[in-house]
């Protein structure tokens, strides 16, 4: 072949023990890929040994320094704050889950097609609204608002004692705060089961529909069983997100070391998120380095709630065959 | 009554169904009927009478539908009102923020809000120029620090990664930051400097952007991936088969068709770390004054702001509130505003990707 023949002499000159200069390019940015990378991993790393070496002084201090020099015994003082943390969070999510169910299902299978993303937009618009505008609509407006509400609680079902108690006078109680928090989590939890509704076998659907069923029950067989799994991951994640949300419960509440179920006085635990925020700018010392190990246990709850919702999205992304 | 008997007769094509009007019309008598109850029980209670109406159109048509229909028909509208009740309830939040914002914003949302800083200002006027200073400062920092990394992170996982552990670890723990929670971010920042420049000196602008940063990277690096996997393979070996090597075509092809998107992904992400508040109360600190130097002393920033005159107003708590108010509407403008423009870019210029 006449075409060949200037080519074919090409690959016997070109053997070249030196790279070529371009190839080494190629080398410097994988390695600056791969190199970021490993930086994020590197961060969470130091995110976690940071709080280590700087609570650290107050972990392994002696209680008579902890108490003079800081806020107590530590296991004793941050147990308070960690279930007022947990408490919040789980008032926050019976409120937040059952209505972000409703809403996912609104948007992916009862509202017509043109209006779902419209809808889904305004959803996602809750999202965008920054926690300290929350807090302050949390504590100047919603507090006074649910106050009435509140009062008929606290008279009619006292007997149960979550509603029991001294009714707090200014409505800024945990019930307040988890409303705020289940407002917060909201959009998070629903535009996860949004997706994973979404997602459920089409085929299985027109399959139940054809049978007869109604809407409803639909999606009770077809839709909700295939999404269970990401139901659950979802609400983690909510989760995740209400233990740590720290300025629309440090802005509403005024709460103190007490553990306590219920929610209308004015008796309400704190948050580890909200006591380091309320306490950090007059800290010093061994107090800082307190409320720093008070971080690293919430740091702590957080990741494993996290990594527990994370690895039920990837386990089920890997046997959906959806995406 | 003859049609109704007819119906459960079952003698038409029509049996057994509730005419189409019954919903809107069951509606708003409800509403109406509640309206009337409230009124003459409580006084006209708006709350009362929302929740009576859905009481009782939930009540109404469940007998109604019970009647007529069957209960199988009768649970299916029951879940349509529940599922429908959720939404309009979520809509009560996100409209009572944003006119209560807007309503009590406004007053103090004026010039010397934008032009003058609280040094030595105590009661009423001042504004909140340090604060808005600070944040252009801060999150412009903490964007000029995420972008590149988050950027080769994403180059990495949808360019080199594919598949190894590596790209599977890193993944997986991106996913876990961004459930880290803006407070834990805020003491890292401040842990570090404390480590490096000693206790007492920690808290100052880079501090905030390096909290911020920690907040900002993961958002980034997921947007990034997915938009670098949506440019066509056939762009990436058009261009090795011209022999362009692989981070040519990365940075040449792959990047400038994907950019659009990528704008719009860093503005989204922006976004969502400006508003932050926890963070850069732990570290970038409380000010009254204009400070424009993010290596030394605190820095007063929008959100901050916006807590500190919330909940350390003077003995007239007016003034700092209606402050507190102004910051919030302004906040939330800006948000809103990246918002809009980083979905109008991501719709404008859309990566073509033949789908």
């Amino acid at each position: 072949m006449k075409i060949t023949s200037p080519t074919a002499t090409k690959p016997s000159a070109a053997p070249n023990p030196t790279p070529d200069p371009k190839r080494h390019g190629d080398r410097v940015f994988a390695g600056l890929a791969a190199g970021s990378g490993i930086f994020i991993l590197l961060i969470l790393a130091l995110v976690a040994s940071f709080l280590v070496v700087e609570g650290a002084p107050a972990l392994f201090a002696n209680p008579t320094d902890l108490a003079t020099k800081g806020y107590g015994e530590f296991a004793s003082w941050v147990a308070p704050y960690a279930f007022g943390t947990v408490w919040a969070a789980l008032l926050a999510l019976a409120m937040a889950v059952p209505v972000a169910i409703g809403i996912a299902l609104f948007i992916s299978h009862y509202a017509s097609r043109k209006l779902a993303q419209p809808l889904g937009y305004l959803i996602d618009l809750l999202a965008a609204v920054p926690s300290v505008v929350f807090g302050l609509w949390g504590s100047i407006v919603l507090a006074p608002a649910v106050r009435p509400f509140y009062d008929w609680l606290n008279t009619h079902l006292g007997f149960i004692p979550l509603f029991s108690g001294n009714l707090s006078g200014t409505g800024r109680t945990i019930l307040t705060a988890a409303i705020v928090l289940a407002t917060m989590v909201l959009p998070i939890i629903t535009s996860l089961c949004r997706e994973v509704f979404l997602q459920a076998p089409k085929l299985h659907e027109e399959a139940a529909l054809a049978l007869g069923a109604t809407r409803w029950e639909m999606i009770k067989m077809a839709v909700l069983p295939f999404a269970r799994p990401g139901i659950v991951a979802a609400v983690m994640l909510g989760l995740g997100r209400a233990l740590g949300e720290t300025m629309a419960v440090s802005m509403v509440l005024s709460g103190g070391a007490n553990i306590t179920f219920q929610v209308l006085t004015s008796e309400n635990p704190n948050t580890i998120a909200a006591a380091i925020a309320q306490g950090f700018p007059e800290a010093y010392g061994l107090k800082t380095n307190q409320l720093i190990a008070a971080g690293l246990v919430l740091f702590l709850i957080t990741l494993v709630v996290n990594m527990i919702a994370r690895a039920i999205v990837a386990r089920r992304a890997e046997y959906s065959g959806a995406n | 009554m003859t049609t109704l008997s007819q119906n459960l007769a079952g003698d038409q094509l029509t049996s057994g169904r509730l005419p189409k009007a019954t919903a809107p019309a069951l509606a708003a008598s409800s509403i109406l009927l509640s309206f009337a109850l409230s009124e003459l029980l409580t006084g006209g209670n708006t709350a009362v009478t929302a929740v009576g109406s859905f009481g009782l159109y939930l009540l109404i048509m469940e007998i109604a539908a019970r009647v007529v229909e069957g209960p199988r028909q009768a649970a299916d509208r029951r879940a349509t009102t529940l599922v429908a009740g959720a939404f309009l309830l979520a809509l009560i939040p996100l409209i009572s923020v944003t006119w209560e914002t807007v309503a009590k914003g406004l007053p103090r949302f004026d010039l010397n809000f934008f032009s003058m800083s609280m040094r030595s200002v105590v009661g009423s006027g001042g504004g909140a120029a340090h604060a808005i200073a600070g944040t252009l400062w801060v999150t412009g920092i903490a964007t000029a620090i995420s972008v590149p990394i988050g950027l080769l992170c994403a180059i990495f996982l949808a360019e080199y990664g594919a598949g190894s552990k590596l790209a599977k670890a890193i993944t997986f723990f991106v996913d876990v930051m961004t459930g880290i929670p803006s407070i834990v971010a805020g003491l890292f920042a401040y842990s570090l400097m404390t480590l490096l420049f000693g206790p007492g000196r920690a808290v100052f602008g880079l501090s905030g952007s390096i909290a911020l940063a920690v907040l900002m990277i993961p958002v980034v690096v997921r947007s990034c991936e997915e938009l670098l996997r949506l440019v066509p393979n056939e762009l990436r070996e058009a261009s090795y088969a011209l022999g362009v090597p692989k981070w040519l075509t990365v940075t040449r092809v792959v990047i400038p068709t994907a950019i659009s998107g990528i704008v719009s992904g860093v503005i989204l992400a922006i976004a969502r770390v400006i508003g932050e508040t926890a963070p850069l109360m732990i570290a970038a600190g409380f000010t009254a004054s204009m400070n424009n130097n993010p290596l030394a002393n605190p820095m007063m920033t929008l959100p901050v702001f916006v807590y500190d005159s919330y909940a350390n107003p003077g003995v007239d708590t007016q003034p700092y509130w209606d402050r507190a108010w102004a910051g919030a509407l302004t906040l939330i403008a800006i948000v809103m505003l990246l918002n809009l423009i980083g979905r109008l870019i991501a719709r404008r210029f859309a990566p073509k990707s033949g789908r």
